[in-house]
């Protein structure tokens, strides 16, 4: 009988113990939660694309329950999950501009064209790495699709020898600009249409051999534009698009017809 | 049992087509351009300007850098310009353009005629000669051979391997090169033999080439150091890593370098240059090149100065056969050249070949091909043991770890065996062509960003 009364006690001497230890420590060690984490997380789209900048969904709603990150600053679930990431974090979501690829090339069969008769893998990685010069040019599209095959919203094709987006498919993740082996595939907002569909550094005349529809460099844009919104570097323009108001005088006057209009047609 | 490596594969060798055709000297008339990046490692800097008088055997390009080979003019002229040009790999490089006068007036006063007495040369002079000669390896890689004629530790080197092998189908320079200089390139190997006190000089050639062998025994007899050895006939017997399991029995990973196991392996062309170099003072700006394949005229083993156009090379072969335009043309061999999308390109150092098809082979592989058969035969061809059936398929699922690490991807020396053998077609050499071009890019990028 004394037995069953000693160890009783021990062992609930004992448990008391470390309950009281537990208690010590998993307050002096207590992580704090946010719930608010777990609510933004739930709400993004979970396709761990990286187009935020972060690594995955799960680190940028960390960021964003921190307040490092905004809260719209998911550009694939655009709109709708902006505002809902919004209330969870009880402030209002600034309108998010949407963003899409797009692919600075205009190189069609039309105006360019292949050579070197390629075989072997069809994949523009690949047909680089063989060493040919397949285009004319050597900065243009390849068209052998490999932003096609990297795409997860099929928004990209090769139409006609270049790759083209459907801006409304596209979800702006950047997979197909870090396939493309000439680095032709830029992750711009949707709204400013007005842009340099070339990426050929040359000078006009060896632009003018290998492409009718290549930029020249020739600096009209430049001279058009009211706002700075234009640069010419290394024989090639580029369009600012924080500066540009789609006002389209360089698109109207380039020779080339290389600038995007504002408008369709 | 002729000595042979693990694997390979036997293709037609249609060596038929030039192997009785003599060395020719061929002079070009048109412009000449030098790429200042002929070899592995860092390119050359130009050291004449536009409007300079040079003169056959001027550096014009001088190393810049441990790894790095001088760019010697090969002829006569004006510098027209140092701009970029379309090289043979079809890359753009800065290269140094010739406008040539057709003289070819040399820069040593007896035309690299002299002999020099080399009798109290030591190993030092041997390399600076080198060196200065601009000599790389003219195999088709294109290493600079002083780097590789300096080892960390020269006593362990115990072969000094000439290639001769010449196992590239169509190409028959080399088997020239030896039937008609064969006493040259022995006094070459006893030069670079004599540099290290414990190697055995040997000079490979598969048994192919009788002609070849004859007169290399005939030259190398009565010399203790050096001997010669027939070889299997089987492609690729003459890859750097082949000739070394025949020779001294050793397998060894990409990863270490013939060096570590003791051996030292130089082309004949090389060993050829470095005699010139050696004893007569002639930096290499020139080199054997087979100029070959159904779609030429007449198919020539020449002697070409660097820099002359290819389309310059084919004209003086005759043109294409029948005037037709060919399916391909290939710098090098079938098998380990690459198809050219231009011929107005200039030869290098390393252009042992132009291969002229009338059919192009990839072109109806690509009709045939099928879903992998998993016969197995890429695997028993391979001759450095890989499998490369799970490789490609490793690569194609993006499972980059399993190809490096388990399946030993980057241990592939894209000889083209797999791609040879496989019944479906597969583009099997291409796929680790790429795979390795990528890790090799991720991890120069890692190395560079770890040192920031």
């Amino acid at each position: 009988m004394q037995t069953i009364i000693i160890t009783t006690v021990a062992i609930t001497v004992i448990g008391l113990l470390v309950g009281a230890g537990l208690v010590f420590v998993g307050n002096k060690y207590k992580v704090e939660v946010d719930e608010r984490e777990a609510a933004v997380r739930a709400e993004l789209p979970g396709n761990n694309c990286g187009a935020c900048g972060y690594a995955g969904c799960d680190a940028l709603a960390a960021a964003v329950a921190a307040g490092e990150a905004p809260v719209n600053g998911c550009p694939v679930g655009g709109g709708p999950v902006a505002e809902k990431v919004a209330a969870i974090m009880g402030v209002t979501a600034g309108a998010v501009e949407k963003k899409a690829a797009f692919v600075k090339c205009k190189g069609s069969c039309e105006v360019t064209k292949n050579h070197g008769n390629y075989v072997g893998i069809k994949d523009c990685r690949a047909a680089v790495n063989a060493g040919l010069s397949l285009a004319e040019c050597d900065f243009g599209c390849v068209g052998l699709g490999s932003c096609v095959s990297v795409c997860p919203e099929g928004a990209i094709r090769v139409v006609d020898g270049v790759a083209v987006v459907n801006e409304g498919k596209c979800i702006g993740c950047g997979l197909c600009a870090k396939a493309c082996p000439k680095h032709l595939i830029e992750i711009k907002p949707v709204a400013k249409r007005v842009a340099v569909q070339c990426s050929n550094r040359d000078k006009g005349p060896t632009v003018k051999q290998v492409c009718q529809a290549g930029c020249i460099g020739c600096m009209l844009c430049v001279r058009q534009c009211e706002f700075g919104a234009i640069t010419v570097e290394n024989n090639l323009a580029h369009v600012d698009y924080d500066k540009c108001t789609q006002c389209g005088k360089c698109a109207a006057k380039c020779p080339v017809k290389v600038i995007l209009p504002p408008t369709e047609g | 049992m002729k000595k042979t490596f693990f694997g390979g594969v036997h293709p037609d060798d249609a060596k038929a087509l030039s192997r009785d055709a003599k060395l020719t000297r061929f002079l070009p008339k048109g412009e000449m351009v030098y790429p200042l990046s002929q070899h592995i490692g860092k390119p050359a800097r130009a050291v004449v300007k536009k409007g300079d008088s040079v003169l056959a055997g001027q550096v014009i390009g001088e190393a810049d850098g441990f790894v790095s080979a001088n760019v010697i003019c090969s002829c006569s002229g004006k510098v027209k310009a140092v701009e970029k040009r379309r090289s043979i790999s079809g890359a753009l490089l800065e290269c140094v353009v010739v406008e040539n006068d057709g003289q070819f007036t040399s820069l040593d006063a007896d035309r690299y005629c002299k002999r020099r007495d080399t009798s109290k040369f030591t190993k030092d002079d041997i390399l600076s000669a080198v060196k200065a000669a601009g000599i790389v390896g003219l195999g088709g890689a294109g290493f600079p051979t002083h780097v590789k004629l300096g080892p960390k530790n020269p006593d362990a080197i115990r072969y000094i391997i000439a290639n001769g092998a010449e196992c590239e189908p169509y190409l028959t320079g080399n088997d020239h090169l030896m039937r008609e200089e064969a006493n040259a390139i022995v006094e070459g190997m006893q030069l670079l033999v004599g540099m290290f006190p414990n190697a055995t000089g040997v000079i490979c050639i598969e048994e192919n080439k009788p002609e070849a062998i004859s007169a290399m025994q005939k030259a190398a007899a009565g010399k203790k150091d050096i001997e010669v050895l027939p070889l299997h006939t089987k492609y690729p017997q003459g890859g750097e890593r082949s000739l070394i399991q025949a020779v001294a029995g050793v397998d060894f990973p990409v990863t270490s370098l013939p060096a570590d196991v003791g051996c030292i392996v130089q082309n004949v062309g090389t060993v050829y240059a470095i005699q010139r170099a050696v004893c007569f003072g002639e930096p290499l700006f020139t080199h054997v090149l087979t100029v070959t394949g159904e779609g030429v005229e007449c198919p020539m083993n020449l002697i070409v100065p660097d820099g002359t156009s290819v389309a310059e090379i084919i004209e003086f072969a005759g043109g294409f056969k029948g005037g037709k335009e060919p399916k391909k043309v290939l710098a090098g061999g079938p098998m380990m050249g690459f198809a050219m999308s231009s011929v107005d390109v200039p030869v290098v150092k390393t252009t042992n070949g132009i291969t002229i098809l009338a059919n192009d082979p990839a072109e109806i592989a690509e009709r045939q091909m099928t879903a992998c058969l998993r016969c197995g035969r890429c695997t028993t061809v391979c001759p450095q043991g890989l499998m490369p059936q799970m490789m490609a398929e490793a690569w194609e699922a993006g499972n980059e770890e399993r190809y490096e690490k388990k399946l030993y991807g980057l241990e592939c020396i894209q000889c083209g065996s797999c791609a040879y053998i496989c019944p479906a077609k597969r583009p099997l050499t291409q796929v680790f062509k790429q795979a390795k071009a990528e890790i090799m890019a991720k991890k120069r990028a890692q190395a560079a960003g770890g040192k920031k």
